[in-house]
């Protein structure tokens, strides 16, 4: 067991968890400001952000590729913006005609490039191939603690792991503006506070969780830990703290059972195969939300009617 | 090569598949209005992306009867199924909790995206070596079609069409107000209902050729790109159905032509490319307009300060302004006014001067509330009224 998890299940498993809590965390944000679609638009033009920046170097190199797909998802944001204001469309229409047509750029100029030398194309932008991240250089739990095993580890794990850590970071430092702002955008704005860089500043780091995250688990992760945990830990609770801890719980969770369901599943019901690891975990955080949708203890809105005919 | 392609020369399948793509694209184009009127156009990315897992379990039930697996109308028949499960979650999740829709949205099409992939990946792994080409089904893919397919595609889009042309009147009434549409005695729930079936259908027919990433485009786009030419809701409809017409037939010509042009992305190329311009050049509400509305708004300000600081002796130093006033020939290239400019300062300034006085009586505040600082007062008090005004104001000012 030792050995062959810590090579082969505890490098996905970690990537998945931090790629998934990196998402949670302004998910939180999102859900509340009703925003949550911003994520769906965000990773769908990662892809012609990613290809752009193909085309541009020539090569599948990672920076210029989360930089081309950072920009992409700047530049959704600002159109989306740009057509709500000028053609005062409400903000769903503006974002569906935004990410749709540039995700339509975005498999045109991948099937009109040459990218078949190439690891790049529309189903591993969609599912990540979380299954291939593994650590080769170790050979038991003792390789955590070694120097020279530890140079090994996919790059991936350490670009997740900074970008948890940076959002982690900036929830804490902005948590009191980030709250206010959320709630009550009035009072916030009364108290000075620059409420519109606030809204932006959340997207971009939205952005670069989506962006950090895609590059590790591919978009259908993202979308669906921006929103399930988040939307699964709002019907939990009513305060935010503790909506934010069990938004991580539910996201943790979703990353773990996810996994191993994925991997060790099949094999339990006698297939040798494993399945996609990503459809997964997304599987589980709706089953998660299904549930707390069910029995939370919130589920409601306050002041709704509760159903029995007395009310 | 194109020309033949818009000239329907391309062979059976390809001019089928053109049609085909045309009929979804107005059914599409006039649903999609609907819904967008009804501000809940991204629902149907919701309907579209429930669909895959719809598609992988008809494929393995197929393959489980002993049957092909791939037959067009079975999988249609599983994506319907499965997207109207989808429907039901996004409306459980926002009418019995407290989630909002947008919510509701998202989680709905990641989950049931999420598990269509687990349930491709076990197709691929007991279907190893045998392509089942499912993944067609995200982008769309219109080569090496089946005539079979592309009769399903060509008679699924004129019947979704025929439906949405009797549905027209009272889907328009809910999506435009709901409540006067209940109170006209319409089922409003029941309508709603409909319209989602609607975009259910159209989503499904459209699998095959959009794909169900791109597929919400066709309903969203032609929409908000007629909403700029229109405020009727009738000639919104009509606007988008051709928008969205125009866009499928030209989407898939074009892909016809070349191997590396995928027929989804094109369709929603063109139909983004209807809509930029529509953006732009659209009457009233485009860009441009707006643009030169808000220049003329601005001569006119420039211009009325100007012409009363001219009447009043008071030196312009603000340059917008002096140019434009000499572009109107009020003053010379020195500063000084010409003999129109003069004419034209005293006017604003009896005008400024009866505003004055009309805006001082309480009795007058009808009148008063058109003061905008730039509106003559001839354009709201009739000649006698004014005569009556100028009697108050003295003689010295007229």
């Amino acid at each position: 067991m030792g050995a062959e998890f810590v090579a082969l299940s505890l490098p996905p498993i970690l990537i998945g968890i931090f790629a998934s809590v990196a998402c949670a965390i302004p998910g939180n944000f999102l859900v509340l400001r009703k925003q949550a679609l911003i994520g769906d638009a965000i990773s769908h033009v990662v892809l012609p952000g990613i290809v752009l920046a193909f085309i541009v170097t020539g090569t599948v190199s990672v920076w210029p590729m989360m930089l081309g797909a950072g920009f992409a998802a700047l530049v959704t944001v600002a159109l989306i913006e740009l057509i709500r204001r000028l053609g005062r469309i409400e903000p769903g229409a503006a974002m569906g005609v935004v990410f749709t047509a540039m995700f339509a750029g975005g498999v045109l100029l991948l099937e009109q490039s040459d990218t078949s030398s190439v690891h790049l194309d529309v189903e591993h932008a969609l599912f990540g191939n979380l299954e291939s991240l593994i650590w080769l250089d170790a050979d038991g739990w003792a390789s955590l603690l070694d120097i020279q095993a530890l140079k090994g580890i996919p790059p991936e794990l350490t670009r997740i792991t900074i970008t948890l850590v940076f959002v982690s970071l900036l929830a804490w430092v902005f948590w009191r503006p980030l709250k206010l702002s959320t709630f009550d955008e009035g009072f916030a704005r009364t108290l000075g506070l620059p409420v519109g860089a606030i809204g932006l500043g959340l997207v971009i780091v939205a952005a670069i969780a989506a962006v950090a995250a895609f590059d590790a688990v591919g978009s259908i992760i993202v979308i669906a830990m921006f929103i399930c945990p988040p939307a699964a830990a709002r019907l939990m609770t009513n305060s935010l703290e503790v909506q934010l801890t069990w938004s991580i719980i539910f996201a943790t969770t979703s990353a773990v059972v996810g996994y191993v369901l994925a991997g060790y599943g099949p094999v339990w019901l006698g297939y040798d195969n494993a399945v996609s690891a990503a459809g997964m975990i997304a599987t589980v955080s709706g089953v998660i939300l299904a549930l707390t949708a069910t029995f939370g203890p919130c589920r409601t809105r306050i002041g709704a009617p509760t159903g029995d005919a007395s009310a | 090569m194109l020309h033949e392609a818009l000239t329907l020369q391309l062979g059976y399948n390809a001019t089928l598949v053109t049609i085909g793509a045309m009929l979804l694209g107005i059914a599409a184009g006039a649903t999609g209005t609907f819904l967008f009127l009804g501000k809940r156009a991204l629902v149907s990315d919701a309907i579209s992306h429930a669909t895959l897992p719809g598609v992988a379990l008809a494929f393995l039930a197929m393959v489980a009867l002993g049957g092909d697996g791939r037959a067009l109308p079975g999988l249609l028949f599983g994506s319907a199924l499965s997207s109207a499960v989808g429907l039901l979650c996004v409306s459980a999740l926002s009418n019995h909790t407290r989630l909002s829709e947008d919510a509701a949205i998202g989680a709905v099409l990641s989950v049931f995206f999420g598990l269509g992939i687990v349930l491709l990946t076990i197709i691929q792994s007991i279907n190893a070596g045998r392509q089942a080409g499912l993944e067609s089904f995200l982008l769309g893919s219109t080569a090496g079609m089946l005539w079979n397919d592309a009769l399903v595609i060509a008679v699924g889009g004129a019947l979704v069409l025929v439906l949405m042309l009797i549905l027209r009147r009272p889907m328009a009434m809910v999506a435009f107000d709901a409540e006067f549409a209940a109170g006209a005695g319409m089922n409003v729930p029941r309508i709603e209902l409909a319209i989602m079936g609607l975009a259910l259908a159209i989503t499904v027919v459209g699998l095959k050729i959009v794909g169900l990433i791109l597929i919400v485009a066709l309903l969203i786009i032609p929409a908000v790109a007629a909403r700029f030419w229109s405020d009727r809701v009738g000639v919104v409809v009509l606007l988008a159905g051709l928008i969205g017409g125009i866009s499928g037939f030209a989407g898939a010509a074009i892909s016809a032509t070349a191997p590396a042009l995928p027929t989804g992305p094109i369709i929603v190329l063109v139909a983004f490319f209807i809509f930029t311009i529509s953006l732009v050049f659209a009457p009233n509400r485009g860009v441009l307009t707006a643009m030169l509305r808000h220049y003329r708004f601005q001569a006119r300000v420039h211009v009325r300060q100007g012409l009363l600081a001219l009447a009043q002796g008071q030196p312009i130093y603000e340059k917008l302004t002096l140019r434009l006033m000499r572009r109107r020939g009020l003053i010379r290239a020195d500063g000084v006014a010409t003999e129109s400019g003069r004419a034209q300062a005293a006017r604003a300034l009896l005008d400024e001067r009866r505003w004055e006085l009309l805006r001082s009586d309480p009795a007058q505040e009808g009148a008063a509330a058109h003061y905008d600082g730039l509106t003559p007062l001839e354009k709201v008090l009739t000649k006698d009224q004014l005569a009556e005004l100028d009697r108050s104001l003295g003689p010295e000012a007229v």
